[in-house]
């Protein structure tokens, strides 16, 4: 029962974000100085329409935009196609319905960041651990490289990559999610040709992954190292083997829900990786609109962004509340 | 505080990050002859006597660039890391001393601000913003990266408030505001320093990725907007590395740099966090020996610079209330 009231208060919370976060996203686009049936109407003008049939083609989308109509209306519309699924219509490719653009390039952002996330995560965990276990210059060494990688602006490590392992040294493709010329299909050539552009991207993120994972896991088992039921359990004779297990499990608890987050944040996570690998994700489309000024587009693509963090957040939280039972307490205001 | 006691990566990072800082503030007046938007070559000419740093797509010279993007970089940087942290401490420390309803209108205030992702925001604005200066840029990302200060501060004000010399001060006579500014924020002044630290880093960084997608300072040059052109005109896969390389290493270094001087306060603050050397389990090999120190209190996880982090690594923990400040018991 009371497990039901938290899911009930964190669901509505959750809800009333992704009411004020919708609102932001409907909101700001139509603060741009001119509306967006201007900008289509000003395309078709240097396409050579004449301005008759300019004015008349105006007033029929700011008619069929809902323009004419108070804001809160519009909100409304808004929100019911949303609820629909309805992105809208790109204005760069007019008229390219926004849902289809996100639906081709989120697979590919997926594709590339989930498998780097997972092995990153158990190979920086890994490397955190024996680094804080070690000592001496072993922990250095691996401290300080995983605090330069995790440091390092990831593009800019995307950026260095790219130069050296496909310009400097020309052993994979420099550009693209496959070949020039190649269009996707369910074919094993296809998949040959995209999984040798997928290394570059997915190398630069792996190594990102590894850096931050491997720091966070040191730091927590150097504190776990140094806390009281170590030495008691030392004190009580128990062995090595047995107090890194209790570390190690202890430690993981929080590692576990950066893998969650990360997770959640996969689409945002890597949007100028890429940028700078010109993959056909996410952040590729847009870096596009953003520069052909594809408002829907954009907002398009900041809103599944939105939804996706939310929920895992909110996936996470439940998780928390299921595994923890003091958080449920806490979040009742008991001690 | 004496000087002294700071670790040498504390000195080489801040020194590092001098030597950055003076080429953005005095570099135009030592390098006089170099201004980023003055025409020396042509497309991408390998760097010379005259292009130190090369030309870039359009012919004008790199390294006038790089100072002037550099200097661009440490304004947004310094602007929006400290009104970040200004509001931060503002709200956090309200919401912490005050408690009762104040806290919670402010805190839920922050955790809704918290919950959208900041890129998203980010995003929204400065495409609404027709044109933006640097220092618009720099409000934009301090508006937006506030919240994570200010839940910090909330939790470090919310512990102090309910110490002795607090009692003391108001027995005395001090007003409100009094008892903050001397009572108050001088025990948080460590934290204060740290997050500010964090902040600036994390703004530089910020504008660099919105640059590179297209929404930095429309007037000027930044080392992200060097990043953005160099990818647009391909120079990376033309092999000009003189357009590319010294942005990204300057951005490399300052974010390294930051980070460094961030996690050596963290450790002279938090000495329990200090690893090579003087872990105790040296004494015998592995884990032999480790014999706890009477009355270290453990470091809360809640009050390190985890914490202060504007992306911690796991937002998750904090957002959930799971970390519930060590002070806290006693303030309600």
């Amino acid at each position: 029962m009371r497990f039901v009231r938290y899911l009930l208060r964190k669901a509505a919370w959750y809800l009333a974000v992704l009411v004020v976060a919708v609102f932001l996203n409907f909101l700001l686009p139509r603060l741009i100085p001119g509306n967006p049936v201007d900008t289509i109407v000003a395309q078709l003008g240097r396409g050579g329409v004449e301005g008759d049939s300019l004015r008349t083609i105006h007033e029929h989308y700011v008619h069929a935009f809902g323009l004419d109509q108070p804001m809160w209306r519009q909100f409304l519309t808004y929100l019911n196609h949303l609820v629909h699924g309805d992105l809208g219509l790109s204005f760069a490719n007019y008229p390219a319905p926004v849902r289809g653009l996100i639906d081709d390039a989120l697979p590919w952002t997926v594709a590339m960041q989930l498998p780097a996330i997972l092995l990153g995560w158990i190979i920086g965990n890994l490397l955190g651990a024996a680094a804080a276990y070690k000592g001496g210059w072993a922990d250095r060494g691996a401290f300080l490289g995983a605090l330069f990688t995790s440091s390092v602006p990831y593009y800019c490590l995307a950026i260095i990559l790219l130069y050296v392992l496909a310009v400097q040294f020309p052993v994979l493709p420099a550009s693209g999610g496959y070949s020039f010329g190649n269009e996707p299909e369910l074919t094993p050539a296809f998949f040959a040709d995209a999984a040798s552009h997928y290394w570059l991207p997915f190398l630069s993120l792996l190594l990102v992954f590894i850096g931050t994972q491997a720091v966070g896991m040191r730091s927590m088992a150097i504190y776990e190292l140094g806390s009281d039921y170590v030495s008691y359990g030392r004190g009580l004779g128990l062995r090595d083997r047995t107090l890194v297990r209790y570390i190690f499990r202890n430690g993981m608890l929080p590692q576990i829900t950066g893998l969650a987050l990360s997770i959640g944040t996969l689409v945002a996570g890597a949007l100028l990786t890429e940028l700078v690998f010109s993959y056909p994700g996410l952040g590729t489309l847009l870096f596009n609109s953003i520069s052909q000024n594809d408002y829907p587009v954009v907002s398009g693509i900041t809103l599944v962004i939105t939804v996706a963090v939310l929920a895992a957040n909110f996936c996470v939280e439940i998780v928390y509340g299921i595994i923890d039972p003091r958080i449920r307490a806490a979040a009742q205001g008991e001690r | 505080m004496r000087l002294a006691k700071f670790s040498p990566r504390f000195w080489i990072a801040l020194a590092v990050f001098a030597v950055i800082f003076l080429f953005g503030f005095i570099g135009p007046f030592l390098f006089p002859g170099h201004t980023p938007t003055k025409v020396v070559g042509g497309l991408y000419d390998p760097p010379s006597g005259v292009a130190w740093l090369g030309t870039d797509h359009i012919g004008q010279d790199v390294f006038g660039q790089l100072i002037y993007g550099t200097r661009t970089s440490l304004i947004v940087g310094l602007l929006g890391g400290a009104v970040a942290v200004v509001v931060g401490v503002v709200i956090g420390t309200l919401a912490g001393y005050i408690g009762g309803w104040v806290e919670e209108a402010l805190m839920a205030f922050t955790n809704v601000i918290v919950a959208i992702p900041q890129i998203v925001v980010l995003i929204l604005i400065s495409i609404a913003l027709n044109s933006r200066s640097a220092v618009g840029v720099g409000l934009v990302i301090a508006v937006t990266s506030w919240p994570w200060t200010a839940r910090a501060t909330r939790a470090q004000a919310s512990s102090v408030r309910v110490r002795e010399h607090l009692d003391i001060a108001r027995l005395s006579g001090s007003g409100p505001i009094g008892m903050i500014m001397y009572d108050v924020l001088p025990y948080m002044l460590s934290y204060v320093v740290m997050a500010f630290v964090l902040q600036m880093s994390s703004a530089i960084l910020t504008e660099a990725a919105l640059s590179l997608l297209g929404l930095g300072p429309s007037n000027g040059v930044s080392l992200g907007i060097m990043l953005h052109w160099a990818l647009a005109f391909e120079s990376v896969r033309n092999g000009a590395w003189w357009a590319f390389v010294p942005p990204t290493v300057l951005l490399t270094l300052i974010a390294f740099v930051l980070l460094m001087l961030q996690s050596s306060l963290d450790e002279f603050f938090n000495p329990r966090l200090r690893g090579f050397g003087t872990r105790l389990r040296k004494v015998r090999g592995r884990l032999a020996g480790t014999i706890p120190l009477p009355g270290t209190v453990p470091v809360s996880p809640g009050v390190s610079g985890a914490e202060l982090s504007p992306e911690p690594a796991a937002p998750g923990t904090a957002a959930s209330g799971a970390a519930v400040p060590v002070g806290r018991k006693g303030s309600r």
